[in-house]
């Protein structure tokens, strides 16, 4: 299998913004270089405060996010109340390191809003986790994003620029990544609320 | 290792079992806990059997993690046992979440591991009542737990030998709005009621946890000047 990690292609962006975050994920679900479909969801909302975008395998993109899921609800249940963000963070890098010799192909990105303070965590495959300051890239059409995000992102951007940058970033890498594309999903969070938008890409 | 149960009901619906480790627990030097607004405090007896016995080698407060503490009354060997599984699972959660554990969860994680021993084949209950004290997010924490799995938050209580006479004078004493300074004496002054003999600092063992979310367990020195207080 020469490039799990290609098999189906597809990319994500995560970005900082002021007491805001941004997420953004492209569209396609495809077997190399065919095309399944158009719809497929690689941004998911954890918890009010909390986005998972996951990129890899799609297989393990969905068994990742529903083990995800069990583990906030459990969490919720059991501890009685919600999780930070930070905790979240932490959680993937375990839940990652757990499958050390059989791991879950997938390269996350969480971000997340802790008492309005913006969160950002990127990891390898087997959860090694990076905090940072500004955005990450993940996927196939990766290496894309990140020279379009490098001319396009400043710090402290406001929820609305953030969404015109993050898109932006995403719709140029992904045109030029033939496994990426078929339309783009933008999420932008704030204390208030969580705006989706869906935007167009090269066709192709 | 058996394959059958060694607690069993009887016909009135107990587990006498447990009953047995209740009354251990009450032949146990006295414990006694008080939370106050802003910490918890934790008193112990340790009255040692002979003169001959290295006092400061015996600890009866265990610290759990920097912000938990936990003493007992009952059989010490099972309390040990016990605090190592707890300190276990403090780390385990810690490695799954890198977050400070709160008290209610570790003390109802504590607690499966002690309800199992009542319904487990081939072994018996644990002999010891637990005294959890700590500070987290939530605010102060002060919960016993038994050998029987129960467990319950206080406001002030005490296990033990005195537990019912010292129990009866922290009814008469607690007031919602202590600070910490006076949880400590006055939980002094409840382990003083009931003490055989002279209460020193080296015959007691006193930990404290305030705000800072530190548990410290005071040397003599410290609790000699909290019992020159009392006089």
């Amino acid at each position: 299998m020469s490039g799990i990690f290609e098999y189906n292609g597809g990319s994500i962006v995560g970005m900082k913004g002021k007491n805001c975050i941004a997420m953004a994920c492209d569209r396609r679900f495809g077997q190399q270089m065919s095309t399944i479909t158009t719809n497929y969801q690689k941004v998911f909302k954890i918890q009010d405060n909390i986005l998972l975008a996951l990129s890899g395998l799609n297989s393990d993109i969905h068994t990742f996010y529903a083990l995800m899921e069990k583990e906030i609800n459990l969490y919720n249940l059991k501890e009685n109340r919600k999780m930070k963000p930070t905790t979240f963070a932490n959680l993937v890098a375990s839940a990652l390191y757990e499958r050390r010799f059989g791991p879950f192909f997938v390269t996350p990105i969480v971000a997340g809003l802790e008492n309005g303070k913006p969160i950002l965590a990127t990891y390898d495959s087997i959860g090694c986790k990076s905090d940072l300051d500004d955005f990450q890239v993940g996927g196939t059409g990766g290496n894309y994003i990140y020279g379009a995000c490098e001319a396009f992102f400043k710090p402290d951007l406001s929820p609305e620029e953030l969404e015109e940058v993050i898109g932006q970033s995403l719709v140029s890498g992904c045109d030029r990544d033939s496994l990426s594309g078929w339309g783009g999903v933008v999420y932008v969070l704030t204390e208030q609320k969580l705006t989706v938008k869906i935007l167009k890409t090269k066709q192709t | 290792m058996t394959d059958f149960a060694l607690t069993t009901f009887s016909s009135k619906g107990k587990l006498l079992q447990i009953e047995y480790a209740l009354n251990a627990v009450a032949k146990g030097d006295t414990a006694i806990g008080i939370k106050a607004k802003n910490g918890v405090v934790l008193v112990v007896e340790k009255k040692q059997s002979s003169i001959l016995i290295e006092e400061s080698s015996v600890q009866k407060i265990a610290l759990l993690t920097d912000n938990v503490a936990a003493t007992y009354a009952g059989l010490g060997p099972d309390f040990r046992v016990l605090s190592q599984q707890a300190r276990k699972l403090v780390k385990k959660y810690d490695l799954k979440y890198q977050e400070e554990i709160f008290v209610q969860t570790l003390s109802r994680e504590l607690a499966e591991d002690v309800q199992i021993a009542t319904q487990r084949g081939g072994i018996r209950p644990f002999g010891v009542s637990i005294l959890i004290a700590g500070y987290d997010e939530e605010g102060p924490h002060l919960v016993q737990l038994d050998p029987s799995g129960a467990y319950y938050s206080w406001k002030a209580t005490a296990i033990g030998k005195q537990a019912k006479n010292a129990k009866a004078f922290l009814e008469k004493r607690y007031n919602a709005d202590m600070e910490i300074e006076d949880a400590i004496n006055t939980a002094l002054l409840t382990l003083k009621e009931g003490f055989e003999g002279q209460i020193t600092p080296t015959n007691i063992e006193v930990g404290v946890i305030r705000d800072d979310h530190v548990f410290r367990i005071l040397p003599p020195s410290q609790v000699k000047d909290y019992l020159e207080e009392l006089e």
